[in-house]
């Protein structure tokens, strides 16, 4: 369970689809990313709620030209510079989902769900193409799961068995990626005995963690890169 | 005298407080709805719901206080409330479209006079689509408003007979706040109210051929 972060992303294949935890920084987990960079893994699909803020995490990503698609809900922010250049330049493709529909679509994955029918974007360029049911007197357009081959998420306290808890608004979209991945790779502030988290408190439990990355393995990365 | 945007957001803090005088759910759209916040009166039980993840979200962090982990939908930093919660974005958005949250304040392009929205996106060729979560929130609020300019910087009004952006939401808004008067959208028509500025006439012109009634 626990591992360092190039471990954590170890084995990635070229053309994998990687859900990136974060709204905007709050909850970006920076390090798994660099780890990814540094692992190497091309033509990747990112699914996000963003594009990348300024030049780190998902933006330090996409500037190193790893990326072919970008599946999220709000690209463009003031600090989105890299994806902006690459996809005015026709260089990275865009799939933007409305934000409540990229979270239930995860989480029907992770819940094993075959499709919903959801009320958001029914009537707008979004729904174009997509199957369109009307029940009880309101219409709905069917969604289908995301699933991914690795999710990289931060959360705030992990234990050895891999429960998490979060911080604050950096939990977002942490949870449902936990469940919607095939491989699931945490990095956490810190790491604490079994036994420690309040039961009642855990967000995340342990069975849909697959590597735990501590804060302080950042410094051991490092030593062996110098090394 | 047309109302500034302080103004308005005034006239949507109280028109909240007297729909739901025992307290109400509300989310406030990135940009001008947050100024709503402001204007609210003391005691009106308003808890703040943002799409990140919380509710009973507190006013924007001082310098100082400052938490990257605690942040609303626009990423500026905020604070908590006391009795505030914090769950991950699919729950968030099940607020939305299950009809839990009372109200809904977005900025918006266009609306057209049966109601629709249109604020994500211009359609201009280089223009990058962002949507987030306008259109959950625009089909998931009991009651969605919008505050607004009623013209565009060319002068034109963006309450129209149908939206000629790309749709955010059909049918979805009930009122539109702005600087010249406040208007309800009814099944008869835009109805007209609290004036500011201008007259009953002068805007039945404006915004013809949309169909404007007196209230």
């Amino acid at each position: 369970m626990l591992t360092s972060y190039d471990d954590a992303v170890a084995g990635t294949a070229d053309g994998s689809t990687v859900m990136v935890g974060g709204f905007g920084m709050a909850g970006m987990p920076v390090e798994l990313i660099d780890a990814l960079i540094r692992q190497g893994a091309k033509d990747l699909t990112i699914v996000s709620n963003n594009a990348g803020n300024g030049d780190t995490g998902l933006a330090a990503l996409l500037a190193a030209g790893r990326v072919r698609k970008v599946v999220c809900s709000f690209p463009r922010q003031v600090d989105s510079w890299v994806f902006d250049g690459l996809y005015r330049a026709g260089e990275i493709e865009l799939e933007v989902v409305p934000q409540g529909n990229l979270a239930e679509r995860m989480r029907a994955a992770g819940a094993g769900i075959g499709a919903f029918f959801s009320p958001t974007g029914v009537g707008t360029p979004l729904a174009e193409g997509k199957e369109v049911r009307e029940i009880d007197g309101r219409t709905y357009v069917l969604e289908m799961p995301i699933r991914a081959d690795l999710a990289l998420v931060k959360a705030h306290v992990a234990d050895r068995l891999g429960n998490l808890v979060y911080r604050r608004t950096a939990r977002n979209f942490g949870p449902v990626m936990c469940t919607a991945a095939t491989t699931v790779a945490v990095q956490v502030d810190r790491v604490v005995e079994v036994g420690e988290l309040d039961p009642e408190s855990i967000v995340t439990p342990a069975i849909f963690v697959d590597r735990v990355v501590p804060a302080d393995s950042v410094a051991a990365t490092r030593t062996e890169e110098v090394a | 005298m047309s109302r500034d945007k302080h103004q308005i957001a005034a006239a949507i803090a109280r028109d909240i407080a007297t729909a739901h005088p025992d307290g109400a759910f509300v989310n406030l759209g990135i940009g001008q709805p947050t100024l709503v916040a402001d204007h609210l009166p003391e005691g009106s039980g308003v808890v703040l719901h943002t799409e990140n993840g919380m509710l009973n979200m507190g006013p924007a962090a001082a310098e100082g206080q400052v938490d990257p982990d605690l942040t609303n939908a626009g990423k500026i930093p905020v604070t908590e409330l006391p009795g505030c919660s914090y769950f991950d974005s699919a729950a968030s958005f099940a607020m939305m479209r299950g009809d839990h949250l009372d109200v809904c304040v977005l900025g918006a392009f266009q609306v057209s006079q049966t109601g629709d929205l249109a604020n994500w996106h211009t359609g201009a060729p280089d223009a990058i689509p962002a949507v987030g979560g306008a259109m959950d929130l625009a089909i998931g609020a009991r009651s969605v408003w919008v505050m607004m300019t009623l013209l565009d910087k060319q002068g034109r009004p963006k309450i129209v007979p149908e939206c000629t952006y790309p749709l955010t939401g059909v049918g979805c808004i009930e009122r539109v706040y702005t600087d010249l008067g406040t208007f309800e959208i009814t099944p008869e028509g835009v109805v007209a109210r609290d004036l500011a500025g201008t007259t009953y006439d002068e805007l039945a012109s404006l915004l013809a051929p949309v169909r404007l009634l007196r209230p």
